[in-house]
């Protein structure tokens, strides 16, 4: 070979083919030998790795009768690079907790070859499958032979977002609850508001099923989910005692007992003992003895608001909207049901456009929120009482000099669900 | 374009069935699993009530799979798991197998014939969550894509040794957005000056939903050669990029300039202290394509330093909690700065607002 012919076009590409993990490049260019679109996305990336200028302008293109789930790229090299002028991506939504038979994933990879530049991730940062490359038509025959095969697009912008879930009871002996039929259940339920744009802003899901939060729920969506429990831990007797032996009585010391965050766990000649109505189901200990120990037996759900990545205010932790309850029986479910509409009818009627929920709390205030959606307050929703005194009492200020009596919270429709928090 | 109407696919069918894509082992045991055990890094088995075990070898992948590399996967998973498999939030693939003799000969194909390694379990360094990049982003400042997998290059025998105090998450954004997320170590970008506002193109984007999205109301309406256009008050601009989301006339991103910060202590789960925010631990670091080896050396002094002091069950934040920032810094080497003393929001809540000094 000359020279010449050994020299590549993509030199500093090719140092992301040194080293031990995979290679997304050596694959890519394994690709490039049939979708000569692949090629030409080496060659653009290429050219940004030489200038640190990204070469992908955003724009819309939606499939007939959706709102989004086509993240469409057009690139400002299309003229040098016609292959990938037009490359967009498709989201799909996949299957609860992202379990595949090979069929399933077979049949995903014969569309992305046929239609696109047969380039997959799996998965999204919100969880969906994409399938990158495809052009303005070729977009549309992938989203409807998709559709045809029984999958859905994903969504995008300001509308429910493609949930994601743990493994949960498929796999894990720690999950309080259903959390992959329940994101189905969920996904099928608000399916038209995933594709048409009607929210202020995006709202995600995410559901865990125990504290341990596999999910990421607490940061990463707008309701996070959470499986939990109101009665006591279940103790093995005899497993403490084999995991005493086994691992001595200082090493349950050092990685239970003090690190219980409420100090509720004691040791006393070999017995272990939880002081539950101090437990804040934290999961430490279960997951140091997981055969010893285990969540209660009357499981369900914390349901928490408002978390979400830095813009606009700065990261925003979920906080507690429904400390406990339970996500069993058919009923269970259209609670759920009834309480995500509610908040999306006073979130959709009072907040700003581009408003996550969370900032619209943060605005509206907890308590005007939990009025709007017609929650009773509860003090397992805050870390503490305020500690300033700058408080309008409706009870105490006269209307002609607050203004207009206080009105009919928005949502009329209250319900006693509180009553079930834990205890 | 042609208007010949053909007949559409059905809409709004919602999620896919998981019941049909389960393990047969996951159907027959659902919700009854009764304990896991670890038999070596990167591969578990879980009990259920029934007796029977579901053996799950977990594998790093690069996420971005060309179909013959998802082909290739699910033969393996044919030939050993009864055609089934899942992905993991962080991009592992986890192949299900119900035979435990099974276990070395798909380690080996995964190896041979993947080329992915084998771990991220327990306290591993796990697989590197990360965003789009230069690959199809319209955004990015760097390209996570590739800064990952020479970040993981790196961390190789951290993802299949379980010898970190606890796991450790790791995440990379391309742009201060950070759609990477909260994590034990986060790298993203951070631009340096207000956006530079293309006036000629202004008009495409709707201009009252640009001024709209600034979190500090920097952005107001201006006419620029009797145009409708927009001005930044610069005083106010933080440079957050929030506008360039909007609009792509407000460019933010700039070659010369932008450079990554690392941040630590990100926790979602509750367990001890409970779910706690990422802070400001090192920032300039060069945006040094195609292998950021500033960004893999701090990583490496932080893991490090980590894994020589933290007690077990530590995660990076709350071994910092323990032995204080003060201790942090002088440990890592990284230096502290008038930067690190927040400015926004609630900044006041972040002050050390007792007499407690070590
Ligand atoms: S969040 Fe809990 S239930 Fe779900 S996989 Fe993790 S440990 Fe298991
Ligand atoms: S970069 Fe951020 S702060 Fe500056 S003008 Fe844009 S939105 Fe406002």
């Amino acid at each position: 070979m000359s020279e010449q012919e050994k020299k590549s076009k993509t030199p500093l590409l090719d140092e992301l083919e040194k080293g031990k993990w995979p290679s997304f490049v050596s694959d890519l260019k394994q690709l490039s030998k049939k979708k000569p679109s692949v090629g030409q996305l080496l060659d653009q990336m290429e050219q940004s790795y030489e200038t640190r200028v990204n070469y992908w302008t955003g724009t819309v293109l939606n499939l007939d009768g959706y709102g989004g789930g086509v993240i469409a790229r057009y690139s400002d090299l299309g003229k040098k690079l016609p292959e990938v002028a037009q490359f967009h991506t498709i989201r799909v939504i996949p299957p609860s907790g992202w379990h595949y038979a090979t069929d399933t994933l077979r049949e995903l990879c014969d569309i992305s070859e046929k239609y696109s530049a047969g380039i997959l991730q799996l998965h999204g940062m919100t969880g969906d499958i994409l399938m990158l490359g495809s052009d303005n038509k070729t977009t549309f025959e992938a989203g409807e032979e998709l559709m045809e095969k029984g999958w859905d697009i994903g969504g995008s912008g300001g509308a429910l977002r493609t949930l994601a879930c743990c493994v949960g009871p498929a796999r894990c002996e720690t999950s309080c609850y259903d959390t992959l039929e329940t994101t189905k259940r969920l996904t099928d339920n608000f399916i038209s508001f995933l594709h048409r744009p009607e929210l202020p802003y995006k709202f995600k899901f995410k559901l865990s099923g125990c504290p341990n939060d596999c999910a990421n729920s607490i940061q990463r969506s707008d309701m996070p989910i959470i499986g939990t429990w109101r009665d006591e831990i279940q103790i093995n007797k005899e497993e403490v005692k084999k995991f005493i032996a086994e691992h001595g009585e200082d090493y349950v010391v050092d990685n239970v007992i003090t690190r219980c965050p409420t100090k509720c766990i004691t040791l006393k000649k070999g017995e272990m003992a939880v002081d539950n109505p101090n437990c804040v189901r934290c999961m430490q200990c279960i997951n140091v003895m997981h055969k010893a120990l285990a969540p209660g037996k009357d499981k369900g759900v914390t349901i928490l608001l408002g978390g979400k990545r830095t813009l606009k205010i700065g990261d925003t932790m979920g906080s507690v909207l429904v400390p406990f309850m339970k996500l069993e029986t058919e009923e269970d479910m259209e609670k759920l049901f009834g309480l995500v509409e509610r908040i999306w009818e006073f979130w959709g009627e009072n907040g700003l456009e581009h408003e996550r929920v969370g900032e619209f709390i943060e605005r509206v205030g907890l308590a005007t929120f939990l009025d709007g959606v017609g929650l009773e307050p509860n003090p397992q929703m805050i870390k503490h009482p305020r500690t300033n005194p700058y408080i309008k009492f409706e009870e105490y200020t006269a209307p002609k000099m607050a203004g207009e009596p206080k009105g009919a919270p928005n949502v009329t429709d209250k319900e006693n669900e509180p009553k079930e928090s834990a205890s | 374009m042609t208007t010949e109407k053909k007949k559409l696919a059905p809409r709004d069918q919602g999620a896919p069935d998981y019941k049909k894509n389960l393990h047969p082992l996951m159907v027959k045991n659902y919700g009854k699993w009764k304990y896991y055990d670890k038999i070596k890094p990167g591969v578990l088995k879980h009990v259920a009530e029934s007796g029977d075990a579901l053996y799950t070898v977990r594998a790093g992948s690069p996420r971005t799979l060309s179909v013959d590399k998802v082909r290739a996967i699910c033969d393996i998973a044919d030939k050993y798991c009864q055609g089934h498999l899942r992905f993991t939030s962080r991009a592992n693939v986890e192949f299900l197998l119900a035979r435990e003799q099974d276990i070395e000969p798909l380690i080996k194909e995964v190896r041979e014939r993947l080329g992915f390694p084998i771990g991220g379990t327990g306290h591993s360094v796990t697989n590197i969550v990360h965003t789009q990049g230069w690959m199809h982003c319209n955004l990015p400042g760097t390209d996570a894509v590739g800064a990952v997998k020479a970040l993981m290059d790196e961390l190789y025998e951290e993802f299949t040794n379980e010898r970190m105090p606890a796991r450790v998450k790791i995440s990379a954004s391309c742009c201060s957005i950070n759609c990477g997320g909260q994590a034990d170590i986060a790298i993203n970008l951070q631009h340096h000056h207000p956006p530079t506002i293309n006036h000629g193109n202004m008009q495409i984007c709707e201009l009252p939903k640009v001024v709209a999205i600034c979190p500090v109301a920097a952005i107001r309406p201006a006419k620029v050669e009797a145009k409708d256009s927009l001005e930044v008050v610069e005083e106010k601009c933080m440079y957050c990029g929030a506008c360039h989301g909007q609009c792509p006339s407000m460019e933010i991103r700039d070659p010369n300039t932008d450079t990554l910060s690392i941040w630590v202590g990100g926790k979602s789960a509750n367990t001890r202290s409970g779910p706690s925010f990422m802070k400001l631990a090192a920032w300039g670091l060069p945006n040094n394509p195609p292998r950021w080896p500033e960004v893999g050396a701090a990583v490496k002094k932080l893991l490090t330093v980590y894994k020589g002091s933290a007690k077990q069950y530590e995660r990076i934040g709350e071994w910092i909690e323990r032995i204080g920032w003060a201790r942090f810094f002088e440990l890592t080497g990284f230096e502290f700065t008038k930067y690190h003393i927040d400015t926004f929001k609630h900044a006041r809540t972040t002050f050390n607002t007792s007499a407690q000094v070590r």
